[in-house]
Parts: C-alpha cells; sequence; structure tokens
C-alpha cells in the first residue's frame, strides 16, 4: 500500500495529546517493581567483591544471624553457563575464581526479613588476594598490566578516508589538542530492581525495570540453560532509564532468578540509591587527541582523531559505544583527509556502559573542544569556522557515507545565531568582561556554541542483524493492540505510538492499546536504545497498521474511509469468519544503505539529526562557579510526531548535558565510586539548569526532500541533546573566562585551577 | 540499613522534666544513654544509611516549651525546636538577625526546612552546617538545661573538636539567644553569608561564610566572622577579626587580614572539594564581605 505523502487534516502527528500512561504515573497507581505485592517472597543482597583484582579464595558467614535460615548461591549453584550473555560472555554472572573489579557480585543471600538480609549481608567476608590493578586508561593501553585478554583492548578499529599523513604534512597550520570526559551516572529517578519465579519444573519469570526485555531474555536462557520459551520477562513500569537499563538489568535479574531457583520462592532484589550508583554502569571516560591540519581560512584540510574509552572489566556495549563514538568524532564537517584510531581498554573498574549518546558526546565534545582551539588559535570566530567546514549534501563523510538528505547546516547556524543573540552578545561580552577584569570585579559572561549530528539507530548493520518485528492485532471490538518491545521509560513511547497508529488507521485514541512488554506477549523489536523507538519501531507500527487496514480492506469489509464504528463493525465480522486478525512487520534495509563492518565503509547511519546548540554563562571569579543563564537549542529531527515529549527530551538531554559538563563529578579511589551518593555526586537542580528555547528545523521533511526513514519523516531524536550540549558549555566557559576547558565535568576546583594558567 | 528498626528504643517525651530524666539515666550495657531525637533530618540519614548506632533515643519534639521565638528589648530567644522554616517566616529575625533566614532557606529541601530544628542543627555538630556560621557571626549564646538546672555557654566555645561539644548526655540545648543591637549604636551594620555548595539548592557547603560588622566611615568598629567547612569545627575567626578592627580599612590591612586567615582556617581534601579551593574561596569572600563594608563606608 503507498503511503499517502500528505498528512490528513484528522491525523494526531504533530499534535501534543496526554501522555496515554500519565494519569496512572501522577496518580500514583502505576505499578513500579518495588511496589508488586508478591506473596510469599523473601528478599535478596548481593555479596560484592570491594577489591577491585584478585583471586578469591575463600568466605565466611560470620555469626550474627540465623545463617541456617537463609537461602545462599555462588558460582557453583549456577545451572547453565556462568555469564551474562551479550556481546561476549567474558562477563561472569557471580565471581568464580577471579575478581576483576570492586563492585563483582560473589555471594547472593536471601531471606523473608528484608532488615536481617542487610544485616548478613555485612556478615559476609570475602578472603581475596589482591592482583595488580588498572585504572587509568592509557596504563591500560600500554599494557604492562595485562587485565583482560592478550592486550587489554576491547575494541579497536580504524577508519581512514583519503591520505593522512600527506595532508597533514602539507596543511600550512596544525592545531593538536586533548580532550577528557568523565564518567557519568544515568541517575533515573527508580533505581534498579527485579522480582523472580524460578524452578525446574516452571522455568523463569521475572519483572522488573528494564529497558530491553530481550537482552534480559537472552542472559537468563543461557545462564540456566534452559530453552527460550522457559523463559519470560516482563517490564514493570520504569522510572527512567537513559541507558543504564540497558545490560545491567540483566545482571540483576540473573542473581533473582538464581537465587528463586534455589530457594523454590519468589525473590525481590531492589538496589536501592547508594548501591545503585556503586554498581550500575556509567557514561565511559574518554580521552581523545586531536591532529588537525588546515588552510589560512580555517579550512580543515586533514583530521587525525586518536580516540580511547574506558570500558571497564568486562566488555559489555564497549565495542557499539567505541563505534558511536568513533563514527561522530569528525562531526558534521567535510574533510578529505581523516584517520578515526578508536581503542576502548579495560581497567578494573566496574564496567562503563549505556549512556544517552552512547559515545557521541565523548567524540563530539572533543571535535567541537577541538574547532574553538583552532578558532582562537586562528582569530576567527567559532561559529564562522564551522560554517567554512560544514557537510553539504552530496559530499562524504569520514566513512565514505555520501550524505543524501537535503541538509543546510550554515541555515540552521544562522537560525541558531539569530535565535541566540549570538554575535552581539560575543562581542558585548568580551567588552563588558574586560572593563570588570580592568575594575577587579569577579563577574564575566561568556557564550559558546556546538554543531553536530547523531545517527539514528543502531550503528551499521546493527539494524539488518536485529531483524525486529513488530505486531498488531484487533480484537472483535475493533480494539487494536500494539505487540512491541519497545519500552515505555518515561519518554512517552506509549503515546507516540499511539499516535503512530492512529494516522495509519485514522481511528481514535481509546481505540489503540498498547501491550506492556512482555516476552511472552510481544515479538522481539529489538532494545529500547539508540534513538531508534520512533524511527525504527515506530515505523514498524505505522507500517504494521496499514498491513491490518490492508487485510480488512481486501477482504472487502472495510472501504477507502471509514468511522471508527465501522472499523470496529469489520473487525467483528473477521473474527466471526475464522480471525485471528494478526498482522506483523519486519524491519527491511532501505535499499541504497551499505556497510562494512570490517573496514568501517560505508552508511554507517540510515539517517542523521543536525543540530546546532548555543549556551549563555556567568561566571564567578569569587567562587569560580558557573552558571548556566540561557541555552538555545535547534535541530532538525525530521517530523516531529509529538511536539510537547520532543521538546521534553530536548530539555532533559541539555539538563544531563549541563551535568556533565560542570557538575557530575564521579569521585573514584581503587576503582570504587566514592560519592555514590546524591548528596555528594552533584547533579544539576531545577534551580540549575538554565532557560532552554527549543526549535525543531522539519522543513526540509515537509518538503519531501529527505529520505523519509521514519514514521512521516520522523528521525532519531533522544540522545541528540546530550552530544551538544556539554562541549557548548564549555566553550562559553572559555568564552567567558579565557581558560582552557578541554576536560569535564569542569568544577569549580577544575576552574580554579585553569584560571591560574589566564594572565 | 544494617540494623533492625526493631532494636532501637524510642520514647516520645510527654514533659521536659520527663526527657531530662530519661537523659540523667545511667548509659544502658547494650543501648548506651539516652539520646535526644528532635526533627531528625540528620538521625534518618544515618539510620538509613546503616551507621546510627542502635540505642535509646527520646522524641522531644512533642516538647512545645522548646519552640518558638521570644523578643525582649535587649535579645531574641530562639526555643532549641524551631524549624529552619520558623526561622525563615520570622519578620524580627528578618530585620535584625537576616543571616539565619538566609542559613535557613540554604539548608536542604522544604521538607528537611519543616522539620528541621536550630537546636539539632547544633547538636548534630557538623563542620558543614549551614546556620552555625550565622550564630557564630551573631555572637550568639546557648542556653543548655540538665536536672541540674540550666547552664549558659558562649557558642563561639560550644565546639571543640571534630562532632565534639560542650554538652554533657543529660543536657539538652534549650535555646539560643541572640543579643540585639541597639539602634543608638555608631556606625552601620553589614550583614554577609555566603554558602558555597556548587548547585543553586540542596547543597553540602564546600565553603560557607558569615560576617557581621558595623562601620563607621573606614574603620571597623566591630565584626564577627563564622566560618563552615574549614575546619574541624563550625570556625569563629577572631585572630582575623583583630586584624580587621587594628586599623582603618584599607588594602595593606585587607592584605594582612587575609594571611591571618589563611592562617586560622585548616581546610581538607574530601569527596566534596578540595583543600586548595577551600582556602582560595575563603579568601575570595573575605574579600568580597569587605568590599560591601567598603561599599557602605564610601557612601556614608
Amino acid at each position: 500500500m503507498k503511503e499517502p505523502d500528505v498528512l490528513q487534516q484528522e491525523s494526531p502527528i504533530g499534535k501534543s495529546p496526554p501522555r496515554k500512561e500519565g494519569v496512572a504515573k501522577v496518580t500514583g497507581k502505576a505499578v513500579y517493581v518495588d511496589d508488586l505485592p508478591v506473596a510469599g517472597a523473601i528478599y535478596g543482597a548481593t555479596v560484592r567483591s570491594k577489591v577491585a583484582r584478585g583471586h578469591l579464595r575463600g568466605i565466611t558467614y560470620h555469626p550474627g544471624v540465623p545463617w541456617e535460615d537463609f537461602h545462599i548461591v555462588t558460582a557453583a549453584d549456577i545451572p547453565g553457563e556462568n555469564t551474562i550473555a551479550l556481546i561476549e560472555k567474558d562477563q561472569q554472572c557471580l565471581v568464580d575464581t577471579t575478581v576483576n573489579h570492586p563492585e563483582e557480585a560473589v555471594v547472593l543471600i536471601a531471606h523473608p526479613d528484608r532488615e536481617l538480609v542487610e544485616r548478613a549481608r555485612r556478615l559476609v567476608e570475602l578472603h581475596i588476594e589482591p592482583l595488580p590493578m588498572v585504572f587509568d586508561l592509557d596504563e591500560s593501553l600500554e599494557g604492562e598490566v595485562r587485565v583482560w585478554g592478550e592486550d587489554n583492548l576491547l575494541k579497536q578499529f580504524s577508519i581512514d578516508k583519503g591520505d593522512i599523513a600527506s595532508a597533514l604534512a602539507s596543511a600550512p597550520i596544525i592545531v593538536e589538542g586533548e580532550y577528557a570526559t568523565g564518567a557519568q551516572e544515568q541517575l533515573y529517578i527508580e533505581p534498579q530492581g527485579m522480582v523472580a519465579l524460578a524452578s525446574p519444573k516452571h522455568g523463569i519469570t521475572v519483572w522488573g525495570s528494564l529497558q530491553c526485555p530481550y537482552y534480559v531474555h537472552k542472559a537468563l536462557a543461557t545462564l540456566f540453560g534452559l530453552p527460550k520459551e522457559r523463559v519470560r520477562i516482563i517490564q514493570c513500569e520504569t522510572g527512567g532509564g537513559f541507558g543504564g537499563k540497558e545490560e545491567y538489568p540483566s545482571m540483576i535479574a540473573a542473581h533473582a532468578a538464581l537465587l528463586a531457583w534455589k530457594a523454590r520462592r519468589p525473590v525481590k532484589l531492589i538496589y536501592d540509591r547508594h548501591e545503585d550508583m556503586l554498581a550500575t554502569t556509567k557514561r565511559h571516560p574518554s580521552r581523545t587527541r586531536i591532529r588537525s591540519g588546515h588552510d589560512e581560512h580555517g579550512k580543515l584540510l586533514a583530521l587525525d582523531v586518536d580516540f580511547r574509552l574506558d570500558g571497564g572489566a568486562y566488555m559489555t556495549l564497549s565495542p557499539v559505544v567505541l563505534s558511536r563514538g568513533g563514527l561522530h568524532a569528525s562531526g558534521p564537517y567535510s574533510c578529505d583527509h581523516i584517520r578515526i584510531r578508536a581503542r576502548a581498554a579495560a581497567t578494573n573498574h566496574p564496567p562503563h556502559g549505556a549512556f544517552r549518546g552512547f559515545g557521541a558526546p565523548q567524540s563530539v565534545f572533543a571535535i567541537e573542544r577541538h574547532l574553538d582551539k583552532v578558532a582562537a588559535q586562528l582569530g576567527i570566530d567559532g561559529a564562522e569556522l564551522r560554517r567554512r567546514n560544514f557537510l553539504l549534501q552530496g559530499q562524504t563523510m569520514a566513512t565514505g557515507q555520501v550524505v543524501r538528505d537535503n541538509i543546510d547546516l550554515p541555515q540552521l547556524l544562522d537560525r541558531a545565531v539569530a535565535m541566540s543573540g549570538y554575535a552581539h552578545k560575543r562581542a558585548e561580552f568580551s567588552r563588558l568582561n574586560a572593563e570588570a577584569a580592568s575594575r577587579g570585579e569577579p563577574i564575566r559572561r561568556g557564550i559558546g556554541l556546538a554543531s553536530f549530528m547523531h545517527g539514528a539507530g543502531f550503528t551499521g548493520s546493527g539494524e539488518r542483524y536485529l531483524a525486529s518485528v513488530v505486531a498488531v492485532d484487533a480484537t472483535p471490538t475493533g480494539i487494536v493492540r500494539i505487540r512491541a518491545s519497545s519500552t515505555e521509560i518515561g519518554q512517552g513511547k506509549d503515546t507516540v505510538f499511539t499516535q503512530i497508529a492512529q494516522d495509519a488507521l485514522g481511528l481514535p485514541s481509546s481505540m489503540i492499546e498498547i501491550i506492556r512488554p512482555d516476552t511472552a506477549e510481544v515479538p522481539d523489536s529489538g532494545p529500547t536504545v539508540a534513538s531508534r523507538t520512533v524511527m525504527i519501531v515506530g515505523k514498524l507500527v505505522h507500517n504494521a497498521c496499514l498491513e491490518l487496514r490492508r487485510k480488512l480492506s481486501e477482504g472487502g469489509l472495510l472501504g477507502e474511509s471509514y468511522t471508527a464504528e465501522e472499523f470496529a463493525a469489520a473487525c467483528g465480522i473477521f473474527h466471526q469468519l475464522g480471525g485471528p486478525l494478526r498482522v506483523e512487520s519486519q524491519y527491511q534495509q532501505p535499499a541504497g544503505i551499505d556497510w562494512d563492518d570490517k573496514k568501517y565503509r560505508g552508511d554507517a547511519y540510515a539517517t542523521y539529526a543536525w543540530a546546532v546548540y548555543i549556551a549563555e554563562v556567568t561566571v564567578d571569579l569569587t567562587t569560580y562557579e558557573t552558571r548556566v543563564d540561557r541555552f538555545y537549542a535547534l535541530q532538525d529531527a525530521g517530523r516531529i510526531i509529538h511536539p510537547v515529549l520532543a521538546a521534553g527530551q530536548i530539555e532533559g538531554g541539555v539538563a544531563q548535558g549541563v551535568g556533565m559538563a560542570l557538575y557530575e563529578k564521579v569521585v573514584w579511589k581503587d576503582g570504587r565510586m566514592q560519592n555514590a551518593q546524591m548528596t555528594n555526586y552533584i547533579m544539576p537542580t531545577s534551580l540549575d539548569v538554565p532557560d532552554i528555547f527549543v526549535e525543531f528545523d522539519d522543513r526540509a521533511t515537509r518538503l519531501g526532500t529527505n529520505q523519509p526513514h521514519g514514521p512521516r519523516g520522523a528521525k532519531g531524536i533522544g540522545e541528540l541533546p546530550l552530544d551538544g550540549s556539554a562541549p557548548a558549555v564549555a566553550s562559553a566557559v572559555h568564552h567567558a573566562t579565557g581558560a582552557p576547558i578541554y576536560a569535564v565535568p569542569m568544577t569549580p576546583e577544575d576552574l580554579m585551577l585553569a584560571m591560574e594558567t589566564v594572565r | 540499613m544494617s540494623h533492625k528498626l526493631s532494636e532501637f528504643v524510642a520514647r516520645s517525651a510527654t514533659s521536659l522534666p520527663e526527657a531530662l530524666s530519661l537523659l540523667a539515666e545511667p548509659a544502658d550495657a547494650d543501648r548506651g544513654p539516652w539520646r535526644p531525637l528532635a526533627g531528625g533530618t540528620d538521625l534518618m540519614v544515618t539510620l538509613a544509611a546503616g551507621t546510627l548506632p542502635v540505642g535509646r533515643y527520646v522524641d522531644i519534639w512533642p516538647l512545645d516549651e522548646l519552640r518558638g521565638i521570644t523578643v525582649t528589648d535587649e535579645s531574641v530567644e530562639i526555643g532549641a525546636l524551631t524549624t529552619y522554616t520558623d526561622i525563615r517566616l520570622h519578620p524580627l529575625l528578618a530585620k535584625e538577625f537576616p543571616l539565619l533566614g538566609l542559613a535557613a532557606k540554604e539548608t536542604g529541601a522544604i521538607a528537611i526546612q519543616n522539620r528541621g530544628t536550630l537546636g539539632g542543627n547544633i547538636a548534630n555538630a557538623s563542620p558543614a552546617a549551614d546556620t552555625p556560621p550565622a550564630l557564630l557571626a551573631y555572637d550568639a549564646e546557648l542556653e543548655l538545661l540538665s536536672r541540674s538546672g540550666p547552664r549558659t555557654v558562649p557558642y563561639s566555645r560550644f565546639h571543640s573538636g571534630y562532632k565534639q561539644m560542650d554538652r554533657r548526655p543529660d543536657e539538652l540545648i534549650t535555646k539560643v539567644r541572640l543579643k540585639r543591637t541597639p539602634s543608638d549604636a555608631p556606625g552601620h551594620t553589614v550583614h554577609y553569608y555566603r554558602k558555597v555548595g556548587t548547585r543553586a539548592a540542596q547543597a553540602i557547603s564546600k565553603v560557607c561564610f558569615a560576617a557581621f560588622a558595623r562601620v563607621e566611615g573606614h574603620r571597623l568598629l566591630n565584626v564577627r566572622l563564622g566560618l563552615g567547612s574549614v575546619a574541624p569545627i563550625p570556625l569563629r575567626c577572631t585572630r582575623t577579626e583583630s586584624v580587621l578592627l587594628s586599623a582603618p580599612l584599607d588594602e595593606p590591612l585587607i592584605r594582612r587580614a587575609e594571611a591571618t586567615l589563611a592562617y586560622e582556617i585548616s581546610p581538607i581534601d574530601d569527596v566534596r572539594s578540595t583543600s586548595p579551593y577551600r582556602r582560595r574561596v575563603t579568601l575570595n569572600l573575605l574579600r568580597e564581605m569587605l568590599s560591601r563594608c567598603q561599599v557602605r563606608s564610601d557612601s556614608t
């Protein structure tokens, strides 16, 4: 069926209906995992290694609790493979002999009395003989202490375009710099937790707070050596994820299920905030070295990037985080000679993992700060330097991918510059700062920007391998049920999928039901990650709904246009004639997309969202505190399905980016987080978040000049705002103070030190 | 929690004498002495973290006689159970002792301000607490009460070391007394309070600086400096005060004051900040505070 090109008048696309699950959340009726009433449940707790690396020599259970009443699980109790299966199987579920990071689970205990479990946890002593440890990613890459595989390298690859060596050799101007980003906590509102029922007879059922039901499903089937149909994963209402509930829930589900399997009783395993911050994944810390060659006008002639990530003790998702980071490392800029060398190194930190942006915020920070450095060195304004280097339609990116979309980045930049008053403020703040400095006054103002893109959907051939499926069925009364494993994690997926289904079917919202992700009820639509839910899965929802409609009209039950009542009647008749009225839609890679996994050549992403962000700051040199006053976020993310939710995504991402830039610092000691409380890990409060002005530029989509990958031309949006916020803020602080801010988080302590280098 | 809630003993006092007689009981072999529990905003945090010792707690929250603000011609008395919210909303405090309201406003969230008490903030003895610097700047007096009667202690001498204070286990802090400045006193007043906590709300201070000064022309007639988070205790900086009173306020005097203050404080590196930062910012805040005094003196 050919899709109509123009939205119907009554289409809900582009409107902002109320959140489908909103009322239950705000009235407290939504059931989160720890709210689940579970008859006869016992409570689990996790005894962790605390030592970053060593041999486990023994376990002592000190007196103080009635140990005979406890259920205790160690690696010896695992029925299948002792692994949390993900990309590789290198991560153990429970420590067998060797400890590789300080938060590794060694012993699981459970008891009906929740308070007693916590006391007992503190009475388990682990005897661990320490081994040499590595916490610095460059020390890991030097390889003197081997902590993973042959060379500590979790993944490396190189992207090569043109001839970098001769381009650097012949460039009249060379600029070099080193840039760094720190670990960051996702800080979803609801800490992680799982409830498990498990027995050899009934198999395993797990309820939990999670993003990716089929990741947990795969991990548990492997751990227990069970066929897939004996494992069932059900998502509870989930209080945020941001990537933090992408891979770690498999670990908690595994632990809860092991306890339940042994105890033959339901088990509740809920982390408090402290344990969640200590043990679950964080954003990969990064270091990036860039050498670039330019002509005297700033034109990029050569770009040589060395991008390194600290992956922590196990591979987990580091290879794909590294891929996305490397693929975004050259930014939205045109350059004929590029080399991007990307490496993820193992250390004895707890594994770093998925976090909104997934490697791109790290590499985008580096290239954007580098361009500011180039601009300063050449005496060119940062906006102008970017304008001179933007990718244009028809040009090629680092992988050789041709930009097919009708992007007009100079125009996007102009619009952002106009909406923020950038040019005027830049000059005005410089003047005011000079005056303040001459009078010995402490207040400085600054404005800075970042331009960037974010690839939507899985990297490279990821979507082709995933081959996601969405099923849609209709009841005899015409209720259309959307079956997808995409999870509602606060982003509004239920609402947006409803809009997409309504658009395809012309039905009211009340006739669309979103089935809660449950592996017994929904097919595998892939994980809820990678800014793919609307663009990839939403498109499958759209296609499946169109298919459902076709099925009814082919049978002559439905005309070209119909009322809701006519649709319901048609469904009723279809069921009477024998039903079932169910269709599936599976992902098919659009024609013309080609990716080479080995050489990192070709179409890294089907499409990209493009953006220019501008931050305005005030710095008080009395305390070295920075306040972000205003933030302007302009992006082309294709068709916006739900403007209010989309703007909310951008605002939340900017707030998280401001946290990444100025506040959120993980303090490490011997591989452990020292400030795993929200009193000492400082995330910005609503008083610290600036006024955020969000605008979407969807003109190219409306004109129909872009490839429409997502439903009605929607692209990914969820991760985009994390990429550009931190570099825009750092750029503004640089303007305000003259201090070279090349690492984030930049706390007041860091700015104080940086100011010592400023005259 | 490492301890079961059922192992704790708590009793709600129905009268002040009852509370005092519980506090006077000898320590129990297993559970130690009775300890006072007021708003609970500090104890509940340690309870949740599993670090609150199992013991006996006497809940003094019901004792209304320890609550409220009494104004006389010479002084203002603030009952130990007066909450941050009560302090924020009191018009006379806002006018004559504004640092207290500023400190209360910077403490925790609204819910904490509704429940946390001034006496509790003092007795918890955290060097990072928000109201103690203000109390030091106003040269507050504490009244303590036991079965043997009341006792008065200058607040500047109350804290003796990290979490050490001049309070016997059988004593309750009952009130805080502030002396009012007579309206015909010479010069004019400068109140200065700045909490540096990296974010605009819900922060624990890295440096907290409170000051009260009387200024006439280019001289300070009186000055008191109360600092938080730069020493093991909330710190009154009397040596720096002496320097500031010794000569007209000019750049050489400010430099001497900075040098003295740098000597008086002893900030540390911890999970929240660094010693060099705390030191530098403390001196910057001194300069900012003195610039307020200079502005006032220039305009008179």
